[in-house]
């Protein structure tokens, strides 16, 4: 197998990389599924009535962790004291319409579709939505910088809550 | 209940849904006021029709024709900022037919038209023209019956704007009761203006109304419910102060309530932690310096370093936390209801206490927090656990009564809302006969 390099690196390529990751998240496989992720990594969720594009440092999000606090998610989830995820809900996140966006000297832009199921005590919750991912390529490996999950849907409803990793 | 042993008991239907024992110091609430879609229907008549409501924030229409489109018991409402600097709100229903004239949540416009048959109507709500007008009489709006139809009462109070239904309700300031002074120590914190920031987390939670309004000033579920939020603020390297949780509950009438209290965690104005290190110790100081030039130590220190979790009879909600939170929620049905949260900030704080603001704010509120997801589980599950009303008919708020003191961890301040809810509803405990 060739090494992987962000200018040669293919759609097939990143699909497979985004489809285990939603395979890590569905299988609550949720410590790998944080080495998937660069030390300065972000995972934001944007409020649905702000700019795709716009800062947690200036506008209400839902979610937007650095490093630190996406392991503390992590280990959140992981707890039996996590009462929104106990028992845990079971999951499953469909990828579709990959796309590399761009391609720099550091960074792909990827984007795609996506939409995630929840289902919990008898109910079942949607959450639709785009991704943008920032990925990089560390020691021949492809690593998230920042993962953004864009919904569109005017505001959680009926989902009421981001328990779940989206 | 309250029957003598020997006497038959007092059949459900002739007890009130709050029920008081003040010599035994217990306070019961009847589960059926969280389910009987006839108490919801009794709630919008005596509640949400005559109850002065919260429609928005005075940093949301900063420029003339500024407008916001927000639904306040299940009327959609356009709230604006008119030409001459008035802000009003309007039904946003054509006066014509009834299409809502204003389909966007937000924006600026000079003149909003109806896109069914074209009437066009000003930020003040005056309509301005209309296609065909040669086929009315000239004096068709002479007594102003084809303009938007404005709500029948609006005010402010220190930047927070109420509207209500009922144009005989006493004044806003009356209503507000001892809630003024507490929404003081929130307006204080900026010498400009607070404002929302943008942003708006919208939600739907499977669960009575009732439920939020005694989960948002409970301070005795944290321990429990927030367990993991603890957990992350100890693993978080300096992000707690040395300062244990402390503090009392108050009654402020109307059925109005808070709970003021000292916490460990970080707040922008301006309780400092070691995460936020020298360049927030100097922004926080300097905060807290200005507050006391303004206002004394005395209440500097309280507006700095005392958290309030406040309830604004019916449906309001001003969280002073470790940022702030605006929220309000109506029912859609006895198990469902929409929530609306949004950050308040001071307008003029820095770049540097903005973004820790939010980021506090996110760590522990909202959707996608550390903590309100397990509240909203918690509603859900007592919602859950209200199908057994029937044979489970009442639940419990009773905390704290025995005490002359009550601690912020009692529950003084749900028996406040109850009460209240109790007096304006008339409710009974189970359906009188002819009820159905």
């Amino acid at each position: 197998m060739s090494t992987l390099t962000l200018a040669t690196i293919t759609r097939e390529q990143v699909e497979d990389f985004m489809f285990l990751e939603a395979e890590m998240l569905d299988e609550w496989r949720l410590k790998e599924w944080l080495a998937l992720f660069t030390v300065d990594a972000t995972y934001n969720v944007p409020a649905t009535d702000v700019a795709p594009n716009a800062s947690p440092d200036s506008a209400l999000f839902y979610v937007a962790d650095d490093r630190f606090r996406l392991e503390q998610r992590v280990e959140r989830l992981l707890k039996r004291t996590a009462h929104a995820e106990f028992p845990r809900s079971k999951t499953r996140h469909l990828v579709s319409n990959v796309r590399i966006r761009g391609r720099s000297e550091t960074e792909l832009d990827v984007g795609a579709a996506v939409l995630t199921f929840r289902t919990k005590m008898g109910l079942t919750e949607t959450y639709i939505g785009s991704y943008r991912y920032r990925l990089v390529i560390d020691d021949g490996r492809l690593l998230i910088r920042e993962k953004r999950c864009i919904l569109d849907m005017d505001g959680l409803k009926p989902n009421g809550r981001i328990s779940i990793i989206l | 209940m309250n029957a003598p042993a020997d006497s038959k008991p007092i059949p459900l239907s002739e007890l009130p849904v709050v029920w008081t024992d003040k010599e035994r110091h217990r306070f019961k609430v009847a589960r059926r006021s969280f389910v009987d879609p006839e108490i919801l229907k009794t709630e919008y008549e005596t509640i949400f029709n005559k109850c002065w409501l919260y429609i928005g924030h005075e940093s949301e229409l900063i420029k003339p024709g500024d407008f916001v489109t927000r639904i306040v018991a299940k009327r959609s409402i356009l709230f604006t900022r008119d030409a001459g600097g008035t802000i009003n709100a309007f039904f946003n229903a054509c006066p014509h037919r009834g299409a809502q004239v204003c389909r966007e949540r937000r924006g600026n416009a000079k003149s909003f038209q109806c896109f069914y048959h074209g009437w066009v109507f000003g930020s003040d709500g005056k309509l301005k023209s209309q296609p065909g007008s040669d086929c009315y009489p000239d004096d068709f709006n002479a007594d102003g019956q084809a303009n938007l139809v404005a709500v029948p009462r609006i005010d402010s109070y220190r930047g927070f704007w109420f509207i209500c239904f009922d144009a005989g309700v006493q004044s806003l300031p009356d209503y507000l009761a001892g809630a003024k002074e507490w929404i003081d120590i929130v307006a204080d914190q900026s010498e400009t203006m607070m404002t929302l920031v943008g942003g708006t987390q919208e939600y739907q939670i499977r669960a009575n109304w009732k439920l939020l309004t005694e989960n948002s000033i409970d301070g005795y579920h944290a321990i429990n419910t927030h367990a993991t939020y603890v957990d992350y603020l100890k693993n978080s390297q300096g992000s707690m102060s040395p300062v244990p949780f402390d503090g009392t509950g108050y009654d402020l009438g109307n059925g109005h309530a808070v709970i003021e209290y000292r916490a460990p965690w970080g707040r922008p104005v301006a309780q400092w932690i070691p995460l936020w290190g020298d360049e927030g110790k100097v922004e926080l100081d300097k905060v807290h310096a200005r507050l006391v030039e303004r206002f004394g130590k005395e209440r500097a220190d309280r507006i700095a370093f005392s958290n309030r979790n406040m309830f604004i009879f019916p449906n309001l909600v001003i969280n002073d936390i470790m940022a702030i939170t605006v929220r309000t929620y109506y029912p859609t049905a006895p198990d469902a209801m929409n929530v609306f949260g949004w950050a308040l900030a001071p307008n003029e704080e820095s770049a540097w206490a903005r973004k820790y603001r939010l980021s506090n704010f996110l760590e522990f509120l909202g959707p996608g927090g550390f903590a309100t997801p397990d509240d909203v589980e918690a509603l859900e599950q007592c919602q859950r656990g209200f199908e057994s009303m029937l044979e489970a008919p009442w639940s419990d708020i009773s905390k704290g009564m025995k005490k002359e003191r009550v601690n912020y961890d009692d529950e003084l301040q749900m028996r406040a809302f109850w009460t209240q809810w109790q007096a304006v509803t008339g409710a009974t405990a189970a359906p009188r006969n002819g009820d159905r």
